[in-house]
């Protein structure tokens, strides 16, 4: 099964109230998947550091690591600006210096550390477990930003552990969660190690994680990623895919794996069920639809 | 003389188990206001006797399934498999459906004001479906008895592998399911449109211009010499 869902916010006035908005989205998609549960939110100012710095969502097998040491570490060998806020059981850096430089200095200094997300907007977590022991755990209902998508998941094809979860945020501010299951993961997968790309996990939703950034690396916008992705991949899915300035949601030809937009000129929503949305401001008044197969829905500021 | 009692019940303060229980223990008649939805699932289920029933905002997946007698309205959205096999009665959707809406209804009525997705009155057996609006892919699809009116577009492989069922569209249709056929329409047919929509409410379809699309019959027995393969 698995739940997605995501939400994009038009109007600032619920900005700081996202948290609260999608928490119970994710609580309420549990039914759906209670062994892991994960979360991208984006804000500019999650940590108060100045807008545009880049921020790196770090985990490591040890709950509560020392990130200030680790940070500190960090600071030594790059000779830059490090600052480790503690979220739940992880961590948030902020550290200046080339996003490629960090992420393999990150690595060196602690091979079991691992980078679930990067970038200038982006904070992700994942973790195991139901969604409001997550959320509970990490203070979402805490938080703000402008755009967030996350997954509850009921593992099919590879291990239920921190690692395997969704969402897959392989590029600078790039999240994606998957609902269905692709019976080609693994050519794709082939083709893409055959372009040099490396993996994490044997999971089947990374591969569309790569698939889409490598496409947007070559410069491919989301909408044209996205279509490649769906022409790419046989089996039923619907992919919601997150970046710093869009949300975007496609599905295959068969549409068996569910999705439901609802829009407001607050707002737009997304879940793999309607009921995941019923709180939400105004939904009474919401444009609700099913998206059609095989059409890329985008929504871009 | 019949006393005809209103009742309203709310999905905040009972579980759905709950509520289908307090709909079942009502007389015939009654006119029932369900309250806060919130997209909840199996709301009106199974119900065997007439009641009037309004569910007050968006609902979740197989609203008004199995019933035999309610009339339900759904002020709103509703999910997957809206009216599912429906015995009789009518289940009317004031907003949009996801899919499989009337999947395999024997008898009543389903209309949708809005549009309905993918697979709409799939292995239909007996019912009526009207969606005003457009219907997503392979509506339609094995559906073996009754009638469906689409007042928009049909999507593609509509009616594929259709056995007696009956599809008339007021829009375009993207492209034929596998055995299914364009048939002209007959006078019988143009008084049949013109019922459903009535019973519908739709004032944009003129039952003398729809696209009626029935079975050709080609896959309709299994055929054991076909290609010489078996």
């Amino acid at each position: 099964m698995c739940g997605i869902v995501g939400i994009r916010l038009h109007s600032g006035d619920l900005m700081h109230r996202l948290g609260e908005l999608v928490a119970p989205m994710l609580e309420v998609l549990a039914s759906r998947g209670p062994d892991s549960t994960g979360l991208a939110i984006y804000s500019h100012d999650l940590t108060g550091e100045p807008v545009g710095s880049l921020r790196y969502s770090v985990w490591a097998p040890t709950p509560y690591y020392d990130w200030d040491a680790f940070g500190q570490r960090l600071r030594t060998e790059l000779g830059v600006s490090v600052t480790a806020y503690p979220w739940g059981r992880d961590a948030v850096l902020v550290a200046g210096g080339v996003p490629d430089v960090v992420l393999a200095a990150l690595g060196r200094i602690d091979p079991s550390v691992r980078v679930f997300g990067w970038g200038t907007a982006i904070a992700l977590l994942k973790d195991v477990g139901p969604a409001s022991d997550v959320c509970e755990r990490y203070g979402v209902r805490a938080m703000s930003g402008y755009q967030a998508i996350g997954h509850t998941r009921m593992a099919t094809e590879s291990a239920v552990t921190v690692e395997h979860s969704h969402p897959f945020a392989v590029a600078s501010d790039l999240a994606l969660v998957h609902n269905g299951s692709f019976s080609n993961y693994a050519s794709v997968r082939r083709d893409l190690v055959g372009d040099g790309v490396r993996f994490d996990t044997d999971n089947d939703s990374e591969v569309a994680a790569r698939f889409v950034a490598a496409r947007l690396g070559e410069g491919a916008d989301l909408r044209d990623a996205l279509r490649g992705a769906m022409k790419a991949f046989d089996g039923f899915f619907t992919l919601l895919v997150a970046t710093a300035d869009s949300m975007a949601i496609v599905r295959d030809s068969f549409a068996c794996k569910p999705m439901v937009v609802a829009e407001t000129s607050d707002y737009v929503a997304v879940a793999s069920e309607y009921v995941a949305l019923a709180h939400l401001p105004g939904i009474e008044k919401a444009d609700v639809f099913e998206p059609m197969p095989e059409e890329v829905y985008m929504w871009t500021s | 003389m019949d006393l005809v009692t209103e009742v309203e019940l709310s999905c905040a303060s009972l579980s759905v188990r709950e509520l289908n229980a307090a709909l079942r223990e009502l007389p015939a008649g009654t006119l029932v206001h369900i309250r806060d939805p919130g997209g909840n699932h199996n709301l009106a289920v199974a119900l065997a006797r007439h009641l009037e029933i309004t569910i007050d905002g968006n609902a979740g997946y197989f609203v008004g399934g199995l019933c035999d007698g309610p009339d339900v309205t759904v002020e709103g959205f509703v999910g997957w498999s809206v009216g599912e096999n429906l015995m009789s009665g009518s289940v009317r959707v004031r907003g949009n459906a996801s899919e499989c809406a009337g999947a395999s209804a024997h008898g009543g009525l389903i209309v949708i004001e809005g549009d309905a997705s993918s697979r709409a009155g799939i292995s239909l057996k007996g019912g009526t479906i009207a969606v005003a609006g457009d219907v997503g892919h392979m509506s339609g699809f094995m559906a073996q008895a009754g009638t469906i009116l689409v007042g928009g577009d049909a999507g593609g492989a509509v009616g594929d592998s259709l056995y007696e069922a009956v599809i008339y569209v007021g829009g375009h249709v993207t492209s034929l399911g596998s055995d299914a056929k364009v048939e002209e329409l007959t006078a019988a047919d143009v008084d049949r449109v013109r019922q459903l929509v009535e019973s519908a409410g739709f004032s944009h379809v003129s039952p003398e211009d729809v696209t009626k699309v029935v079975s050709a019959k080609s896959l309709y027995h299994f055929d054991a010499l076909k290609d010489q393969k078996y």
